[in-house]
C-alpha cells in the first residue's frame, strides 16, 4: 500500500539498494550454473586422467587432480603438419579465411548502400537484407541442396550456356566455402550498416566540398570511420565459422571437407574419446577468446562512448 | 537520412560541365552499388523461395517442377501431418520455443532491471558474465552443455529438459541487451518520481517501469521464441534420442538421405513460424517508434 509517511525514508532507500540485486540474482545464478560451470566441466573433462569401463573419460573435479596430458597430446596432433588434427585447423583457417573475404567483398558494397546511398528504398532493402536472418540456417542451406542436386536449377541453368553438368554436392571445398559465405554473410552486414549508418553524411559533403573525388573520400573519411563496424562484423561473423560443422556435411559429406566443428561432434556425440573432443573444445575456445574478448572490449568502450 | 541534394545541372555553365566526367561526378546515381545490392538480395532469398516452391510440388521431385499440389502439407502418406517423426518435430519445436519464452523472457527481464539501475563492482562483473554467451560460438556452447549435463548435472536428462535449459541459457542474454537498451533510454526520473509520490519500489517497478517496458519485452518474448525455433547446435547436442528431435534436427538429418518435398513443407512450416514471431515483435516495435517503420527496423538491426 502507499504509504507517503516520512518514516519511510530510509528503510525504503535500503529496499531500494537491495531490490535490484535481488533481481539481478536468479539469471546470474542461472549463467553461473549453465554457462561458467559446463565451461569448467570441458576442463574438467579435457584434463581428466581416469577411464571407466567403456573407456570414456572419467571428470576430474578437483584441479589438483588435472592431468595434462591428453591435451598436450591434443596440442600436439594440431599444431604439428604431421598430427592427426592438423588438417582439420588448416582447413578450418582456409576456409573461413576465404568465405571472410567473399562476405566482405558482397557486404561491405551492400551495407554501403543501404547505409548511404539507397534513398526511398531502404525500408525495403533493409528489411529484404534483415530477411535471411530469421530463415532457419539449415533450411537455408537445404535450399541450395535442392538448387545443386545433379538435375538441379544450377545444372539446368550451366546446361543453357553449353556447360556440363558438374556434382556440386560431393565433397567440393568450392561449394563449401560459398555455403559457408552465404550463411554467415547477412550477419556481417547488419553490424557494418549500423556503423556505416552512423557517419555523419556531412562529413562526406565536406570532403567533395573540398575537391576530394569520391574513391579518396571513402578511403580517408568512410573506410576509417566504418573501422570498428567492419570489425565487429568481421568477428560476429568468424566466431560461428570457426566452429561451423554441419554446413559442409549438409552441402559437402565428405570427410575430405571437414573442419575442427566436424571433429569435436565427432568425439563428443559418436565416440568414446570425450576428453579429446573437450580437449579440441578448449583449444577452440582458446583461439576464439582472443577475439572474443577483443570483441567484448570495443562494444562495451562503444556503449560507454554512447552513454556518456 | 538527410538525402543528398544534387546540385541543378543546368546552373552550371557549359565548360565547367564537360570537365566532368561521369565516373568523376560525385553525384551521379550509384548504378553499381544498387546493382550489387539488388543481386545480392536476389542470391540471399531465391533458393528459399525456390525450397518453398518445391514444398507445392505435384510429385516426388525436388529439383523437377510437376505442377501445383499441396499434398506434401497434409493428409497424404507421407506429408508433414501425417509423418509420425515430421509431426512430432514441428510439436517439439512448439512446446520448446514456447516454455523456452516463458523461463527466459521473465528471467532476462529482471536481470536487465537489476544490472541496469545497480551500480557496483559485482554489477559489472555479472554484466560481463551475461554478454559473454552472446560472442560464444555455439559449438561451445552446446558440447560445454552436453559435458555437463551428461557429468553433473544427471538429474537433468538428455531431451527436452536438457533442451529447454540451454535455449534458455543463450536466449537469455537477447532479452537483457533487448530491454536493457529501452531502460537506458527511459532513464530513471519516472520511478524516481513516482516513489517521491509514495510509491514503493516495488510499486513503482510495477505499475510505471513494466507498463514502459512492454513493447520492448513482448518483442524480445517473440525474439526469444524466433531464435529457439531456429536453433540448431544447442538442440543437437542434447536432444538425445529421436523422439525428441526438433524441426532444424530433423532437416538436417534428412537432408542428405532421400527426401520428398515433404522436408521442404516442413521446412517452410517453421519459416512462417519463425516469421510470424518477428512480425509481431516489428509491430511492438513501431508502436513504441509511433509508427516510424524505418526507425523500428532499424532497431532490429542494432540488436545485431
Amino acid at each position: 500500500m502507499p504509504d507517503p509517511g516520512p518514516s519511510q525514508g530510509s528503510g525504503h532507500d535500503r529496499a531500494t539498494r537491495r531490490l535490484w540485486p535481488a533481481l539481478a540474482l536468479p539469471g546470474t545464478l542461472w549463467l553461473v550454473a549453465l554457462f561458467v560451470v559446463p565451461f569448467y566441466a570441458v576442463m574438467a573433462i579435457a584434463f581428466s586422467g581416469r577411464i571407466n569401463i567403456f573407456n570414456e573419460p572419467l571428470p576430474a573435479w578437483n584441479p589438483l587432480d588435472w592431468e595434462s596430458s591428453t591435451f598436450t597430446t591434443v596440442i600436439t596432433d594440431s599444431f604439428t603438419p604431421s598430427g592427426a588434427y592438423h588438417e582439420v585447423w588448416v582447413r578450418t583457417a582456409i576456409y573461413s579465411f576465404w568465405a571472410l573475404v567473399i562476405c566482405v567483398a558482397i557486404g561491405y558494397p551492400v551495407a554501403y548502400y543501404t547505409a548511404r546511398l539507397a534513398g526511398k528504398r531502404r525500408g525495403l532493402i533493409l528489411a529484404l537484407i534483415l530477411a535471411p536472418w530469421w530463415i532457419n540456417y539449415i533450411t537455408r542451406m537445404l535450399a541450395w541442396v535442392n538448387l545443386l542436386q545433379d538435375d538441379g536449377y544450377v545444372n539446368k541453368a550451366l546446361g543453357l550456356f553449353g556447360i556440363p553438368p558438374h556434382s556440386w554436392l560431393s565433397g567440393s571445398s568450392f561449394t563449401v566455402v560459398w555455403a559457408l559465405a552465404y550463411g554467415y554473410v547477412p550477419y556481417f552486414i547488419i553490424p557494418l550498416f549500423a556503423s556505416l549508418d552512423r557517419i555523419d553524411q556531412r562529413l562526406l559533403e565536406a570532403s567533395r566540398d573540398l575537391g576530394v573525388g569520391g574513391v579518396r573520400t571513402f578511403l580517408h573519411i568512410t573506410l576509417p570511420l566504418s573501422r570498428m563496424g567492419l570489425i565487429t562484423a568481421l568477428v560476429i561473423t568468424a566466431l560461428p565459422m570457426a566452429g561451423d560443422y554441419y554446413t559442409n556435411t549438409i552441402v559437402s559429406g565428405s570427410p575430405n571437407t571437414n573442419m575442427v566443428g566436424n571433429q569435436i561432434e565427432l568425439f563428443l556425440l559418436e565416440g568414446p574419446q570425450k576428453n579429446i573432443g573437450a580437449g579440441l573444445v578448449l583449444l577452440l575456445s582458446l583461439v576464439l577468446m582472443f577475439f572474443m574478448f577483443y570483441y567484448l572490449v570495443l562494444t562495451q568502450r562503444a556503449s560507454r562512448e554512447a552513454t556518456r | 537520412m538527410t538525402v543528398l541534394e544534387r546540385p541543378a545541372v543546368a546552373e552550371v555553365s557549359g565548360p565547367i560541365r564537360t570537365r566532368v566526367r561521369p565516373w568523376r561526378n560525385p553525384w551521379r546515381k550509384p548504378y553499381v552499388l544498387a546493382a550489387i545490392t539488388w543481386v545480392y538480395i536476389l542470391w540471399s532469398l531465391v533458393p528459399v523461395l525456390v525450397a518453398i516452391q518445391f514444398s507445392f510440388n505435384d510429385g516426388r521431385s525436388r529439383s523437377t517442377w510437376q505442377g501445383f499440389s499441396r499434398q506434401w502439407y497434409c493428409c497424404n502418406e507421407g506429408s508433414v501431418f501425417e509423418d509420425p517423426s515430421m509431426f512430432h518435430s514441428l510439436r517439439n519445436s512448439l512446446i520448446l520455443g514456447i516454455a523456452t519464452v516463458i523461463v527466459a523472457t521473465p528471467l532476462g527481464v529482471a536481470l536487465a532491471m537489476g544490472l541496469t539501475r545497480w551500480r557496483s563492482r559485482a554489477s559489472a562483473v555479472a554484466n560481463g558474465i551475461s554478454l559473454v554467451p552472446l560472442v560464444t560460438p555455439e559449438i561451445v556452447v552446446g558440447s560445454a552443455l552436453y559435458l555437463v549435463v551428461v557429468n553433473l548435472y544427471q538429474f537433468v536428462p538428455l531431451g527436452r529438459p536438457a533442451m529447454l535449459l540451454g535455449h534458455v541459457t543463450f536466449t537469455v542474454s537477447y532479452v537483457l541487451v533487448i530491454v536493457r537498451s529501452r531502460l537506458l533510454s527511459i532513464g530513471g526520473e519516472y520511478e524516481e518520481a513516482a516513489r517521491d509520490l509514495g510509491a514503493n519500489s516495488l510499486q513503482a517497478i510495477r505499475t510505471i517501469l513494466l507498463p514502459l517496458l512492454m513493447p520492448a519485452v513482448f518483442a524480445s518474448a517473440m525474439i526469444v521464441f524466433a531464435t529457439s525455433l531456429d536453433d540448431f547446435v544447442v538442440s543437437q547436442f542434447l536432444f538425445g534420442s529421436a523422439e525428441n528431435e526438433t524441426v532444424p534436427i530433423l532437416l538436417y538429418n534428412a537432408v542428405r538421405a532421400a527426401p520428398t518435398p515433404a522436408l521442404n513443407a516442413l521446412a517452410s512450416i517453421l519459416l512462417v513460424g519463425s516469421f510470424l514471431a518477428l512480425i509481431l515483435a516489428y509491430v511492438a516495435l513501431r508502436a513504441r517508434h509511433r509508427g516510424d517503420d524505418e526507425s523500428a527496423l532499424e532497431t532490429l538491426a542494432d540488436w545485431g
